[in-house]
């Protein structure tokens, strides 16, 4: 009877572990591939780079994003939000209007550093395009991705598409050992206790329908990195469907990046409080 | 129903269940002969989920993909695109 009890326990715990293991691993093989057919011409993506002191970086991301826009053919822009940076990031962005020109390229500064979600709505009264890019200007997010999001969009009309480095061909470059475990831990503490429906929570390269991402910022209270975690749960929250395509994050070519303790903090204080409200 | 009410529902339910085992309300044959097992069951289920819980986060540190070529193509990028760039007319600080 003792050795019945105990067998039915392992056997158990082979059930849940087996599955979870290696899950969402071969979900997404058939991102990429998909939707090339159907390029509906009034379709505009609008491609939001908030920026702040940038001005190594964003003639990179730009001359980037140019590349892979015109060789996958989909109608673009791209909206610099420059938050004042004293770096000189908005000579840039005037030289690159120079270049791409100004039906291409916009540049719609603020006066003084305000917060990621404020940056978003400032952006998109400026988007003519009806789907709105998000991606960070520093580098970690690769513009090649941004046509196999619009594929991923279109094959299902995914109302949100996000970016992942926790499936499939997804990853990250330069992260440690106690990075990844923090990451990979705090990541699947927030699976068990919000069952998000999306993989990667923190990450900011996104794609999202234009009214859709209008409500998502409207309903949205925290700041920071946060924030990003509480768009894609009231995502799920408000019922919109969430696709995601595996992206490599390359963690900072220039410049350095952090994890502190004060990032730890506000990231459980967050998780908490949406536990607790959605 | 928010996520915090659904977790106070299901372990209230499992709660309810393990108390009338171990205060005998509902008789079992299988809790008589084990009584303790019984008693430390939620203990058990706990410590075995968290077992589980260290194996799957550090198999996935483990498998976390070094995207390696990426990053080195990206390198290749950027000096590809200062060089377009200054040939454009753009002008590096």
């Amino acid at each position: 009877m003792r050795n019945y009890f105990f067998g039915l326990l392992a056997i158990l715990l082979f059930a849940v572990l087996i599955p979870n293991l290696k899950r969402d691993e071969n979900k997404f093989e058939n991102s990429g591939k998909m939707g090339k057919e159907s390029k509906s011409s009034e379709d505009k993506y609008s491609i939001l780079l908030p920026t702040y002191n940038e001005v190594e970086n964003l003639p990179i991301i730009v001359w980037l994003i140019v590349k892979y826009m015109e060789k996958s053919g989909y109608n673009y822009e791209v909206i610099i939000i420059d938050d004042g940076s004293p770096d000189g990031t908005q000579d840039a962005a005037k030289q690159l209007q120079k270049i791409y020109g100004e039906n291409k390229i916009l540049l719609k500064p603020r006066e003084k550093k305000l917060g990621l979600g404020t940056a978003y709505i400032h952006g998109m009264k400026h988007a003519s395009g009806n789907f709105i890019l998000i991606m960070d200007a520093d580098l970690s997010h690769h513009p090649k991705f941004i046509p196999q999001f619009i594929e991923k969009q279109k094959s299902k009309d995914y109302d949100v598409v996000s970016g992942t480095r926790y499936v499939g061909s997804g990853g990250v470059y330069g992260w440690d050992f106690r990075r990844k475990l923090i990451s990979r831990g705090a990541n699947f503490l927030t699976q068990l206790l919000l069952r998000p429906g999306a993989s990667d929570l923190t990450g900011s390269f996104r794609l999202y329908k234009k009214d859709v991402l209008e409500k998502l910022i409207k309903s949205c209270v925290s700041k920071g990195y946060v924030f990003q975690m509480e768009m894609i749960v009231r995502a799920r929250q408000f019922n919109y469907t969430v696709g995601e395509v595996p992206i490599t994050f390359v963690d900072r070519v220039y410049g350095e990046s952090k994890l502190g303790g004060s990032e730890i903090f506000q990231f459980a204080k967050a998780l908490l409080y949406l536990f607790a409200t959605t | 129903m928010t996520k915090l009410l659904e977790w106070v529902a299901v372990l209230g339910a499992l709660g309810a269940v393990w108390l009338s085992l171990v205060t005998n309300t509902v008789e079992f044959g299988f809790v008589r002969q084990y009584p303790t097992a019984v008693f430390y069951s939620p203990v058990i289920f706990v410590g075995l989920f968290g077992i589980y819980a260290i194996i799957v986060v550090l198999y996935r540190v483990f498998t976390f993909n070094d995207c390696e070529k990426a990053a080195a193509e990206l390198q290749e990028e950027i000096v590809e695109a200062r060089a377009d760039l200054a040939k454009l007319g753009f002008r590096f600080k």
